[in-house]
């Protein structure tokens, strides 16, 4: 950092004839004392090195070079955790072979499917909580009740009810993910503005028109965080279910490698949970984009 | 009274009579009467609590807990303090809004043209500025050709210059529309500029009227404006003329 000083009282105080270096109480006599002054130095002129783009991956690369490393000198056991080397050669094999893609698809579909159905569910009863005051009676209470279930203590009962097939698994993503949007988009509804209801109001809109334009384009920002939510709750829902009694999909593929010990498998299905859900929260994001537009606060990052 | 255009009185685009609103114990409008004829500019004036805007409201079929009788020109249109557009519509939709049928772009540009706004039609209400907001929002309430316009201190918000010029266009739409307008405010100069007749509101009644029939466009420096200024402040028990 430089630090320019500017001396004081060489220029300026001549300016007054006649009366030298006395000074006066009058304005727009120079001040005895000059400020020190500091130059501000611009952000661009601060940076230097590598662009970030470069630093960031430097971290977890470095994390995974230790691991290979201590697998390499023997101080680590393979048998505990697989080198990063046998994970990517056994991730290319299970895609190879086509039992990776095969189970990925099983999951996805046991996902989806909770997601609609759950998804259905929550907003379905929060429109109905939202917008009727009989519905609100009826619902909400009970739903506030039944979201204090942690749903994972469903499945045993899931099971007796559903068997052990494909249903208890989708039964348990769509009760994992109702609440969050059932929730999210009942609060939307409710916190829309109320200046903007009358407004719309005032220009002869009906009961009707205010739901479609006002109400439910006014909740969606909440539906969209309810439905973040829930993705990330399908997943965790699904990794459960998967756990019991099931004969294909991801989770049986981990329960298997255990049996096994291969670490390897596991490893590869706990990366493609993380990279599934990353792109999941990517494409909530595109949509945030592409439906809150009017959003000053979406400029496009 | 004259009206212009008519030697008659015009017939009524609001009738108030004995008209009373209490929250809870709190009278806000007691036994309140007003006509409002056809055409009429009329200010409403009054300290902030006196139950102006609650007048407004009402008239806007926004609050009916009241007694009395209330009739209003069914063709009637609202601008608030706050230009309240939906900010997920752009402004051209947020114009024609309401209206019965298809939304109906023409029209909705003919409104903005004559705000001055038509070439922000495709905006986000949120990019717009304070002043074209409120134009977009007269625009809202100019393409339902009202026959009674409320405005609820529509400048209220906006900064000096832009009230100035905004005040002066809201004359203009209504020199070539000639609804009634009914502009609630506190700005003793904006109804005198304005008005046809300045109303002062006080304890839930109207409790003085003011015909104002300065010659268009007025000046803040005429010196029967001076007067009319400092009689208005004086009932509003302000200004110089006040103490007696």
């Amino acid at each position: 950092m430089t630090i320019q000083t500017f001396p004081a009282g060489k220029d300026g105080q001549n300016t007054t004839p006649g009366e030298g270096a006395k000074k006066t109480d009058s304005p727009g006599t120079p001040v005895d004392v000059a400020p020190v002054l500091t130059t501000v130095v611009p952000a661009g002129a601060q940076r230097r090195g590598l662009p970030r783009w470069v630093r960031r991956p430097v971290g977890p690369l470095c994390l995974l070079a230790a691991w290979q490393i201590a697998v390499w000198t023997g101080s680590a056991s393979t048998e505990l955790l697989a080198s990063p080397w046998t994970v990517a050669t056994t991730f290319a094999d299970l895609v190879g072979n086509g039992e990776l893609p095969r189970a990925i698809l099983v999951s996805l579909r046991r996902a989806g499917t909770g997601l609609l159905l759950g998804g259905f569910a929550g907003i379905t009863l929060a429109l109905l909580a939202g917008l009727f005051r009989l519905g609100e009676d009826l619902i909400d209470a009970a739903v506030q009740m039944i979201r204090t279930i942690p749903f994972v203590g469903l499945i045993p009962l899931f099971i007796i009810w559903f068997g052990i097939g494909e249903r208890p698994k989708t039964a348990l993503v769509a009760f994992g993910v109702a609440f969050p949007l059932y929730l999210n988009t009942y609060a939307g509804i409710r916190n829309v503005d109320a200046n903007l209801i009358e407004a719309a109001r005032t220009v002869g809109l009906g009961r009707a028109g205010l739901i479609r334009h006002v109400i439910l384009p006014g909740a969606l920002p909440n539906v969209l965080v309810g439905l973040r939510f829930s993705l990330g709750i399908a997943w965790l829902a699904l990794i459960f279910a998967e756990q019991i009694n099931a004969n294909q999909g991801l989770g049986h593929l981990m329960n298997r490698a255990q049996e096994f010990q291969r670490t390897d498998i596991i490893v590869v299905c706990l990366v493609v949970y993380a990279v599934l859900g990353l792109a999941v929260d990517a494409v909530v994001r595109l949509l945030e984009r592409l439906l809150l537009s009017w959003r000053p606060a979406f400029s496009g990052a | 009274m004259t009206i212009p255009g008519g030697g008659k009185e015009a017939p009524p685009a609001v009738v108030v009579r004995n008209l009373r609103r209490a929250f809870g114990d709190t009278k806000v409008i007691d036994d309140l009467s007003l006509s409002v004829p056809a055409g009429q500019f009329v200010t409403l004036l009054g300290r902030s609590g006196c139950g102006k805007s609650t007048l407004l409201r009402i008239l806007a079929d926004l609050d009916n807990e009241i007694t009395g009788e209330v009739r209003i020109a069914s063709r009637r249109a609202v601008a608030f303090q706050s230009p309240r557009l939906l900010p997920w519509k752009r402004v051209w939709r947020n114009v024609v809004l309401g209206l019965p049928g298809r939304p109906d772009r023409a029209r909705a540009l003919a409104a903005l043209a004559e705000v001055g706004l038509a070439h922000r039609a495709d905006a986000w209400p949120k990019t717009l500025s304070g002043g074209e907001a409120q134009r977009a929002s007269l625009a809202r309430a100019l393409v339902r050709d009202p026959e009674l316009m409320l405005l609820d201190e529509p400048f209220g918000a906006l900064d000096a210059l832009t009230r100035i010029r905004v005040q002066g266009l809201v004359e203009q739409l209504w020199q070539r529309h000639r609804p009634a307008i009914l502009l609630v405010t506190h700005d003793v100069e904006e109804a005198l500029l304005l008005a046809d007749r300045a109303l002062v509101m006080e304890d839930g009644v109207i409790s003085h009227s003011v015909d104002v029939t300065l010659p268009r466009p007025r000046s803040v420096t005429d010196p029967a404006f001076v007067e009319l200024r400092a009689e208005l402040l004086a009932r509003l028990g302000v200004g110089a003329a006040s103490p007696s």
